[in-house]
């Protein structure tokens, strides 16, 4: 690990101004740290923000929708009844994340700002275009079972690997960010970035803007008794997803009256296709209604590498979530949360 | 530059002189504080051996740097037992034959106390086996660590329903 400057602000306006090229800021620190043990981060300045005031509470709005601040802990989200009870596909994505022990110590800011599980962007040693710009990409000869198969570029294959991520952009969520120049507020589909040529711009951050909150807008939790989360990995539990989908439907009189699907790990990005959604609006909910649906979501996918296998398995995961969102949000959150396997799983 | 804080360690509190910022509250621990007890494994947090509960809560105490945790309170395996009575936990990991080697038996004993504590999981074995993915086990030893967690929520049941009661009283 490099040496670093510490700073440990005392105000939002302390840390915006700490900021300079090279710094980087401090939350749970699940990521950053581990980054910074291999040597694929070396911030020359740690600003730690878990001792801003005002930025770790949960607020639910009587418009249906929330505030999240920035430090609220994953898991702290995750068991709060009352945002459980209106947004549960958030809450079922973050419990099928990382493990006990990481979602204690993660934040919300800090899990939008996690870099890609790309295996040669964790491995200092090989190419990288989204660790140094042109420098080549190792992923595209490489092992990218994994990596995405829409919105790549020929200089970046790689997956974002939120889970929150993923129903935070069904719900149109809201990044609520101050920097230098004043506060602003990013739409979610706008936050997460696709590579194109220039993969090391993550996010739509500006340099040095520090978030503050993330809002799921008015309505967001009329999606409350129809949404789920779906991930599909190579073990149960702590692991990354492969392919994972977030599904919400607003049911009236047995027809579905709004719907909404995000797909995960597919791409460096939630991926949402709002014709896909239209599809569903006045129809009954069914299993071919469904598969039309995830082939349109999926319409523009195509292999990045020797991954062609995750276009079938992103196209069944679609079709998989919104039957058991169409089923209902299970009363309580199942033991293995998001899993295709156990109870209430087989709707 | 050198930074000083304070830190609760098993109930003591400690001043202590950091002359580097990348300390992690493993290495803390381990070297600084002679408790090797938490035990280095992959110092990525991915297997859990290093679990201890800061301010009550269960964390990878590899992926915390030691000079952000000024005025914190830290358990580690060394301060569950009083006296020679051992932890209800480390209890029931005995019974149960909860390890092997013993390398990632304190992780998953701290783990197991900070699962209990966070009244999820219950007596479910699922919810148990799910709440403690976090702890990797390489001898495999994870039925007798889901019995002697199941175990040990039972036994512990009774002082979380006074711990309730007190709560609502």
């Amino acid at each position: 690990m490099n040496r670093f400057d510490y700073a440990r602000p005392a105000s939002v306006a302390e840390a915006v101004a700490a900021w300079e090229p090279g710094a980087a800021y401090l939350g749970g620190g699940t990521n950053l740290v581990d980054l910074m043990k291999v040597g694929v981060l070396q911030p020359a300045r740690l600003i730690d923000v878990n001792r801003l005031p005002d930025l770790d509470a949960i607020e639910l709005t009587a418009d249906g929708g929330a505030r999240i601040g920035a430090l609220v802990r994953n898991a702290d989200l995750a068991h709060d009844p009352a945002f459980a009870a209106a947004f549960p596909m958030v809450a079922e994505a973050l419990l099928a994340g990382a493990s006990g022990q990481l979602r204690n110590a993660a934040t919300v800011a800090g899990n939008l700002m996690q870099h890609t599980r790309c295996p040669y962007f964790q491995d200092a040693h090989s190419a990288c275009n989204r660790r140094q710009a042109g420098a080549g990409c190792a992923a595209r000869e490489g092992d990218n079972q994994s990596l995405a198969v829409l919105g790549w570029s020929d200089a970046c294959i790689a997956t974002n690997p939120s889970d929150l991520a993923v129903p935070l952009a069904s719900l149109d969520a809201v990044v609520e960010v101050e920097g230098r120049n004043g506060a602003r507020e990013i739409p979610f589909g706008e936050f997460l970035r696709l590579p194109g040529e220039t993969p090391g711009k993550e996010t739509a951050l500006e340099p040095g803007e520090l978030i503050l909150a993330v809002r799921l807008p008015a309505g967001a939790a009329a999606f409350r008794g129809n949404a789920r989360y779906l991930k599909l990995r190579e073990r149960t539990s702590f692991a990354f997803a492969l392919v994972s989908a977030a599904a919400a439907l607003r049911m009236e009189d047995g027809r579905i009256a709004e719907a909404r699907l995000a797909l995960g790990s597919v791409a460096a990005r939630p991926w949402r296709v709002p014709e896909a959604e239209a599809l569903m609006v006045g129809q009954p909910p069914s299993a071919e209604l469904f598969a039309q649906v995830a082939a349109a979501a999926m319409a523009d996918a195509r292999p990045s590498g020797d991954n062609a296998h995750k276009i079938e398995l992103a196209r069944r995961t679609a079709a998989r979530a919104l039957s058991l969102a169409a089923a209902g949000t299970p009363a309580r959150m199942p033991a293995l949360p998001a899993s295709p396997f156990g109870e209430p799983a087989h709707a | 530059m050198s930074h000083s804080i304070t830190l609760t360690v098993n109930g003591a509190s400690r001043e202590i002189a950091l002359d580097d910022p990348r300390v992690t509250l493993l290495d803390l621990l381990r070297e600084r504080l002679e408790m090797p007890g938490t035990k280095k494994g992959c110092d990525r947090g991915q297997c859990g051996a290093c679990t201890v509960l800061l301010d009550g809560r269960r964390v990878n105490s590899c992926l915390k740097l030691a000079i952000t945790l000024d005025g914190s309170s830290v358990t580690t395996i060394e301060g569950l037992a009083e006296g020679e009575v051992l932890h209800p936990v480390q209890a029931a990991f005995i019974d149960h034959d909860g390890f092997q080697c013993g390398y990632c038996t304190p992780g998953q004993i701290m783990s197991a106390v900070g699962l209990i504590a966070e009244g999820q999981a219950g007596d479910d074995p699922e919810r148990i086996r799910e709440g403690m993915s976090g702890n990797l086990c390489r001898c495999a030893a994870y039925h007798g660590i889901t019995e002697a967690v199941l175990d040990a929520t039972r036994r512990m049941a009774p002082a979380t329903e006074t711990a309730q009661e007190r709560k609502s009283a």
